[in-house]
């Protein structure tokens, strides 16, 4: 009886097993290509990126530095909120060199289909209030971007005030992670590209993460 | 032509939603959108088709003692397979559709038919059933995703029918869920099940 | 607004009620719900059964993390479960007949709840630790136990009416949980 058992357990954890060889590679890809799709919507024209990890409010925050022909040409932030109606949403916010949100892309969310979903669509209230300024040229409260109804003059999605919160949440935290990349070499300047030799000299000196590695989803 | 009883069997007068009102909660849960539904039991089809059918081949060498530990083990595997392609292949859907994936492993539609079929009868019957009673399930579903998307967000299959602005919401939300399955299932109790 | 426990606990028991907005467990939610007694005692073992789940699932995650091996998740859990869900039926048996008394006809139900396992699985997917964890689960079936009680009162008084006959049994339970599942809505600007 328990031979039997053992047998068929054995078995079966062979076959997940094997799958499991055989899929690792196709989901990394499908990961991967995913996420450079997102790159290419959220960033102005680059041909490479360098990427960081950095903690913000103990969250796993990822600073991609794109470049062109060695000029750096903008940043993605591949950041989340936890305070989404139905779970994480996890966006990636390009930034130009001069501090302007270049595009936002929705990485993952699983919020109310018809109105938390919103937030996927072109042109949705949340992403025509923050493309193309740059965040401090907004009205801020506690210097953070908030929704009107928190004070602030970034439009909600219609009834789905969570959710627009947890997206605001998000472009705060890739805003914040956006100037910490950008510090030490000087904030980001009101005019023309930062120096391509000050961003390299700042790749070195963020604070690293504990955990190696992003956490799939 | 008593196979092909065996298929219509599973997607009428044994269909899981309707009649036998198994496997409530993907049914509630992923029919927000026609597509999403039909992906849903797609899905839990493959997982059946595939259980029903090692089921049946190895229901005479496990002991009745360990029979259901022994079902759940092969169900378990089946579904983790089934999510890792999902996975690989169609990552969008995988994202929709999220923890159910995982949850096909507790669906009570397939230990029920290991159970009440598999355990008894031919590996090919088996494999009939499962491909039926996947086939009812998915039925349903898509038949609960279109009325819902229909009804809550004017389109179908992601096609927009022009007229979203003019649709309750609520369809899409949870209590719209259980008013869709609720009606449906009357209409198909008075005109169906005779 | 970080996810304080204030918020896990608000967020699980009313905004996301596991049954009436997650759709997590409807087949007991159906099935036992037509008394409010049962409904108490089912309430009270699913709590039960998920703040153990909830502790041995994490320590176990962090097990198959360490040996790279997530994808064996589902496997693994559902048999923890099964087995735990056993193991909790013979201690309740030997160490407190009267709670066993009240909670026994429900356990062997709960494995195939799949509350259990989607709140395992849910947990692990909001990276919580392991107090968030257990705060969550028993939130998640607190509000479990919170809508099968409210159901199955106002089942009670269903029963006395005289429904068309095309709705008996599920097709107006389905009908009343959608009532209920609109007042759940109002909670949702609550965190």
């Amino acid at each position: 009886m328990t031979a039997v058992l053992l047998g068929i357990t054995f078995v079966s954890s062979a076959v997940v097993g094997l799958v499991n060889m055989i899929t690792v590679e196709p989901i990394a890809q499908a990961q991967q290509a995913a996420k450079e799709a997102a790159l290419k919507e959220v960033l102005p024209e680059f041909d490479q990126t360098s990427k960081e990890d950095m903690l913000i409010d103990e969250l796993t925050t990822t600073v991609y530095t794109a470049s062109k022909e060695g000029v750096v040409s903008g940043y993605a932030v591949e950041t989340l909120s936890k305070n989404g109606f139905g779970g994480e949403v996890r966006l990636m916010v390009g930034f130009t060199t001069d501090g302007r949100i270049y595009n936002i892309n929705v990485l993952q969310q699983a919020e109310t289909p018809g109105l938390g979903t919103k937030m996927t669509e072109e042109g949705n209230n949340l992403i025509t209030s923050v493309k193309g300024f740059n965040p401090a040229e907004k009205k801020l409260v506690d210097g953070r971007l908030a929704v009107r109804k928190d004070g602030g003059d970034v439009d909600a999605l219609t009834a789905a005030t969570i959710s627009s919160r947890a997206y605001v949440d998000a472009v705060n935290r890739a805003w914040t992670a956006c100037k910490n990349a950008v510090r030490g070499a000087d904030p980001i300047p009101a005019t023309g590209a930062t120096p391509a030799d000050a961003v390299v000299a700042n790749d070195t000196a963020k604070e690293p993460v504990a955990q190696e590695g992003e956490k799939n989803e | 032509m008593n196979k092909l009883k065996i298929v219509l069997n599973g997607i009428i007068r044994n269909n899981p939603t309707f009649v036998l009102v198994l496997g409530m909660c993907p049914t509630l849960g992923t029919t927000t959108s026609a597509a999403n539904g039909m992906g849903m039991g797609l899905a839990t089809m493959s997982v059946l088709i595939m259980s029903n059918f090692f089921i049946s081949l190895i229901k005479n060498i496990v002991p009745d003692k360990v029979r259901i530990p022994a079902f759940i083990v092969v169900i378990a595997s089946f579904v983790t397979v089934i999510q890792m392609l999902m996975q690989a292949f169609v990552p969008d859907l995988y994202a929709t559709l999220g923890v159910f994936i995982p949850l096909i492993v507790v669906n009570c539609i397939i230990l029920g038919r290991a159970e009440a079929f598999a355990s008894k009868n031919t590996p090919f019957d088996s494999l009939l059933d499962g491909l039926g009673i996947g086939l009812g399930f998915t039925l349903s579903l898509t038949t609960i995703g279109s009325v819902r998307e229909i009804l809550g967000s004017g389109a179908i299959f992601g096609y927009s029918l022009g007229i979203a602005d003019k649709m309750p919401l609520i369809f899409v939300l949870a209590p719209g869920a259980f008013m869709v399955l609720g009606y449906l299932m009357v209409l198909f109790n008075k005109f169906v099940k005779k | 607004m970080e996810l304080s426990y204030f918020a896990i606990i608000i967020g699980a028991i009313f905004v996301n009620n596991v049954v009436l907005s997650q759709f997590l467990g409807i087949c007991p939610f159906l099935g036992v719900s037509s008394k409010v007694e049962t409904s108490l005692g089912m309430g009270a073992a699913v709590t039960f059964v998920m703040a153990i789940s909830s502790v041995v699932t994490w320590l176990i995650q962090q097990m198959l993390v360490s040996f790279h091996i997530e994808y064996m998740q589902t496997i693994v859990f559902i048999l923890v479960i099964a087995a735990l869900v056993q193991m909790v039926e013979i201690i309740l048996k030997k160490l407190s007949p009267s709670l066993y008394q009240a909670l026994g006809i429900f356990l062997p139900l709960i494995t195939t709840n799949c509350a259990v396992l989607g709140v395992a699985i849910l947990t692990i997917q909001k990276n919580f630790n392991l107090l968030q964890s257990v705060t969550y689960s028993v939130s998640i079936a607190i509000g479990f136990g919170l809508a099968l009680v409210l159901f199955a009162g106002i089942r009670e008084r269903l029963e006395f009416e005289d429904v068309p006959a095309a709705f008996k049994g599920v097709p107006v339970a389905l009908i009343t949980a959608s009532i209920l599942a609109m007042a759940f809505m109002g909670f949702s600007g609550l965190v």
